[in-house]
C-alpha cells in the first residue's frame, strides 16, 4: 500500500481545461472518492495517477517518489475502468490472470491460480471462470473487473465508476462489498463516483469536483453538514438542499453579507398553522414508498422536503416554517461561517 | 452467441421466407451454373465438352487434367507400335490419343508463381497495413490526414496509366519478371486499401483495453499484440481476402511485367487455348485448379470473419 500525493495538477485537451490546479493527498489505506457531474475531470484524475495521460503542470507522486513521468506499468497501480472492463477474446480466468501474467511480473502458473480463485471467492465468481468473458451478466463483468485489480495487489486501485452500470440492488451490494474488501487489504482506493450514496458510504474521505477544480475536500460529514459554498451543499442530500434567497424564510439571525440561505430537509421545523402565523401552504404529497417528500409553496418560491414519518399532512394544508439550522452564502455562493 | 442479436428483428413470415430462399436459391444457381459447368468441363474429353446438345450426362475422363499438365507429340502408328509397354494410367491415356508424353506444362510452375506471389504479397500488405492502421489510429502523427489521403490517392490513377513506367524502371533495376517485383508491385497497390480498411477496425477497438495492459505491466508491443491483434482478428481476415483477391486475379501487369521465371497463372492459362485446338477440359481444369486456393483461403477464415461479428454485437 501507499500514499498518492498531487500538486497543483494541470491537464487541458486542446481548449477544454479538463483539471485545474487540482492538489490532493490519499493517504496509505484510505479510501477517497472523488464525486463531480459529467465531464468535471474525474476520469482524467485517474488517468493522470495512472500515467496514462500526462499534466501540463503541477506533479504526482507515490510515496513520495515523483512519478509524473514514469511509464503507467512501473507505478504499480491498477485501474478499473468506467466502460470496456474485459477483454472479450479472453475467458474469465485468463481475464483475471492477464495482470499476473505481464512480462514484469512472470508469476508462476499454481501461484496465479490460487490467487485467482481467493479473489474469486471473495467477489463469488468463482462458478463463472471458465466463461468466456462476453456471456456474463454487466454485474459479472463488473465483478471480475474489480477482481482483475484485486490479484495483483497493487500500492493503489484507481477505480472509475466502476459500479455505474448496475442495478441498484446490486450497487448496493457490491457497495458493501466493496469497503469491507477495502478495509480487509487496508488498501489505497481512489475512487470516482457521481453517485453521491456510493460517495457517503464508502468514503474516508470525498473530493468535490467541478469544472476541472477540486472545490472541497472533507469527511462525509464535514462535507455535507459544513460545504463551503452553494456547489458543495447542492451535490449531497437527497432530496438537495433547498436553497432561497435571504429573507424569503424566517431565520433567527443572519450575517451581514448573507445573500442566500440554504436549509437541507432536516433543518427545517414545519407545524400546522391555520392563523396568521401561517407563511407557507403544501402543494402535494409525493409518496416514493420508503419517503414521502412534501412539495411546498413558500411565498414565490418552491421547497422539497423529506416529511417526517408517519405524517398527516396532506395537500393544500396551511403551514408556518421556520429554518432551524440553515447555511448562509454570500453573493458569490461562497459560505459564510 | 446464442439467438440474441445487437437489435431486436421480428420473425418473418412462413411465406415471406419460402419467398426469400426461393429467390436466393434462384441467384445461387444463376451464379453458380457458369462454375459449375466449367468444373464439369474439366472433367470431360475434348469430343464431350464441344458435342452439341451439350452432354449433361457422360463419362468422366481426367484427360484435361493430364492435358493442363503435360505437353504432348502426335506420333505415327508406325512408331507407337515400337514403344514398350505404357508404364501408367496417364501413358496410356495419351497413347490412346496416338500421342507420347513430351514433359510436363509449365502449369505446375506457373501455378507455384501465383501462389508465391499472391500469398507473398498477400503477407506484407497485411503485415505493413495493420502496423500502419495502428499507428494512425493511436499516436499524434503530424499531418495524418494528409499523409491517410495521400495513401489513398496511390489507387485513383488507374494501374494501366502507370504501367509502362513501372515496367521502363523494373528493366533497370531487374526486377522484370521476378517473384520479389511482383510481391513489391502487388504490396504497392494493396497496402493502401489496408491501411483503410485496417484503420477503421483498429478504431473500432477501445483504447481502454490496451491502457489497463500498459497498466498492468506490459509494453506497448506486447499489448498491441495481446490485445489488439485478437480482436482485430476479423479485420485481418477481410483484408487478407480482398488483398489475395487482387493479387491472385491481377491479369495486365503479370502480363507486362513477367514472360518466364515469375509468370502467374493468369496470363498462362489463356496459352492454352492457343496451343493446337481449343483444349476446352485442360482449360476446365485450369480454371478449376486455379478457382482452389481462394475458396480455400476464404473458407479458412471464415471462422475469424464470423466470430468478429458476434464480438461487435456484443461489445456496444
Ligand atoms: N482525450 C480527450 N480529448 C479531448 N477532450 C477530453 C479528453 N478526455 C477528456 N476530455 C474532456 O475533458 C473533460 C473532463 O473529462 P473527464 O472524462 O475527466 O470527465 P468525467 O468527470 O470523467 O465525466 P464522466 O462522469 O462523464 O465520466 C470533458 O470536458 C471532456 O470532454
Ligand atoms: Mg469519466
Amino acid at each position: 500500500m501507499a500514499n498518492v500525493s498531487l500538486r497543483n495538477i494541470d491537464k487541458s485537451f486542446g481548449e477544454t481545461k479538463a483539471v485545474r490546479n487540482v492538489t490532493f493527498e490519499v493517504a496509505k489505506g484510505e479510501f477517497l472518492v472523488l464525486l463531480g457531474p459529467t465531464g468535471a475531470g474525474k476520469t482524467t484524475t485517474l488517468r493522470l495517477v495512472a500515467g496514462l495521460e500526462k499534466p501540463d503542470a503541477g506533479s504526482v507522486l507515490i510515496d513520495g517518489a515523483d512519478v509524473t513521468s514514469a511509464a503507467p506499468a512501473s507505478r504499480d497501480v491498477a485501474f478499473v475502468f468506467q466502460q470496456y472492463s474485459l477483454y472479450p477474446h479472453l475467458s474469465v480466468y485468463d481475464n483475471l490472470a492477464f495482470p499476473l501474467r505481464s512480462p514484469a511480473r512472470r508469476m508462476p502458473e499454481d501461484e496465479i491460480r490460487s490467487r485467482i480463485e481467493a479473489v474469486a471467492g471473495m467477489l463469488r465468481i468463482g462458478g463463472k471462470l471458465q466463461n468466456r468473458s462476453t456471456k456474463l451478466s454487466g454485474g459479472e463483468m463488473q465483478r471480475v473487473a474489480i477482481g482483475r485489480a484485486l490479484v495483483r495487489r497493487p500500492a493503489i486501485y484507481l477505480m472509475d465508476e466502476p459500479l455505474s452500470s448496475l442495478d441498484a440492488k446490486l450497487r448496493a451490494d457490491l457497495r458493501l462489498e466493496l469497503k469491507r474488501i477495502q478495509r480487509d487489504l487496508g488498501a489505497t482506493i481512489l475512487y470516482v463516483t457521481h453517485d453521491q450514496i456510493e460517495a457517503m458510504t464508502m468514503a474516508d474521505r470525498i473530493g468535490i469536483l467541478s469544472e476541472g477544480r477540486l472545490v472541497q475536500v472533507g469527511s462525509p460529514r464535514e462535507i455535507y453538514a459544513d460545504p463551503d459554498n452553494v456547489y458543495v451543499a447542492a451535490r449531497l442530500g437527497q432530496p438537495s438542499i433547498n436553497v432561497l434567497p435571504l429573507g424569503a424564510l424566517p431565520v433567527r439571525s443572519a450575517p451581514r453579507t448573507a445573500y442566500s440561505v440554504g436549509v437541507r430537509t432536516e433543518h427545517l421545523d414545519i407545524s400546522r398553522d391555520g392563523g396568521p402565523g401561517a407563511n407557507a401552504r403544501l402543494d402535494w404529497v409525493e409518496h416514493l414508498g420508503d419517503q414521502n417528500h412534501l412539495h411546498i409553496r413558500l411565498g414565490d418560491h418552491r421547497l422539497t422536503i423529506l416529511a417526517q414519518p408517519g405524517t398527516d399532512l396532506s395537500a393544500g394544508e396551511a403551514l408556518r416554517i421556520e429554518a432551524a439550522n440553515p447555511l448562509f452564502f454570500d453573493e458569490d455562493g461562497r459560505r459564510i461561517r | 452467441m446464442s439467438s440474441t442479436t445487437a437489435h431486436s428483428v421480428v420473425e418473418p413470415g412462413r411465406y415471406l421466407r419460402f419467398f426469400a430462399g426461393a429467390v436466393v436459391v434462384v441467384y445461387a444457381l444463376v451464379t453458380m451454373i457458369p462454375l459449375v459447368w466449367i468444373f464439369i468441363t474439366g472433367f470431360k474429353t475434348p469430343q464431350d465438352s464441344i458435342s452439341y446438345p451439350p452432354k449433361v450426362i457422360f463419362e468422366p475422363s481426367l484427360e484435361g487434367y493430364v492435358n493442363l499438365f503435360t505437353t504432348r507429340t502426335r506420333q505415327t502408328p508406325d512408331y507407337m507400335a515400337t514403344l514398350p509397354p505404357p508404364e501408367t494410367w496417364y501413358d496410356e491415356l495419351v497413347r490412346s490419343r496416338q500421342m507420347v508424353i513430351a514433359g510436363p506444362s509449365k502449369f505446375g510452375e506457373r501455378f507455384m508463381n501465383s501462389i508465391i506471389i499472391g500469398f507473398g504479397s498477400t503477407f506484407l500488405s497485411v503485415f505493413l497495413g495493420t502496423l500502419a492502421a495502428y499507428a494512425f489510429s493511436r499516436f499524434r502523427i503530424p499531418l495524418a490526414d494528409d499523409l491517410l489521403f495521400f495513401i489513398l490517392s496511390t489507387r485513383m490513377m488507374p494501374p494501366i496509366a502507370v504501367a509502362i513506367p513501372i515496367f521502363l524502371m523494373y528493366r533497370t533495376v531487374g526486377l522484370s519478371d521476378t517473384h520479389l517485383g511482383m510481391i513489391i508491385l502487388y504490396t504497392t497497390v494493396n497496402v493502401s486499401l489496408a491501411v483503410w480498411l485496417l484503420k477503421g477496425f483498429v478504431d473500432e477497438i477501445p483504447r481502454e483495453y490496451e491502457e489497463a495492459a500498459l497498466i498492468d505491466g506490459y509494453t506497448r508491443f506486447q499489448a498491441f499484440v495481446k490485445v489488439v491483434l485478437p480482436q482485430m482478428a476479423t479485420g485481418i481476415a477481410a483484408t487478407a481476402i480482398f488483398c489475395l483477391i487482387f493479387a491472385w486475379n491481377e491479369y495486365a501487369f503479370a502480363l507486362l511485367l513477367t514472360s518466364g521465371t515469375a509468370q502467374t497463372a493468369p496470363p498462362f492459362i489463356p496459352t492454352i487455348i492457343g496451343e493446337g485446338g481449343l483444349d476446352w477440359p485442360a482449360i476446365g481444369a485450369g480454371v478449376t485448379l486455379f478457382l482452389l486456393p481462394v475458396l480455400v483461403f476464404t473458407i479458412l477464415l471464415r471462422k475469424h470473419l464470423l466470430r468478429g461479428i458476434t464480438f461487435g454485437a456484443v461489445r456496444k
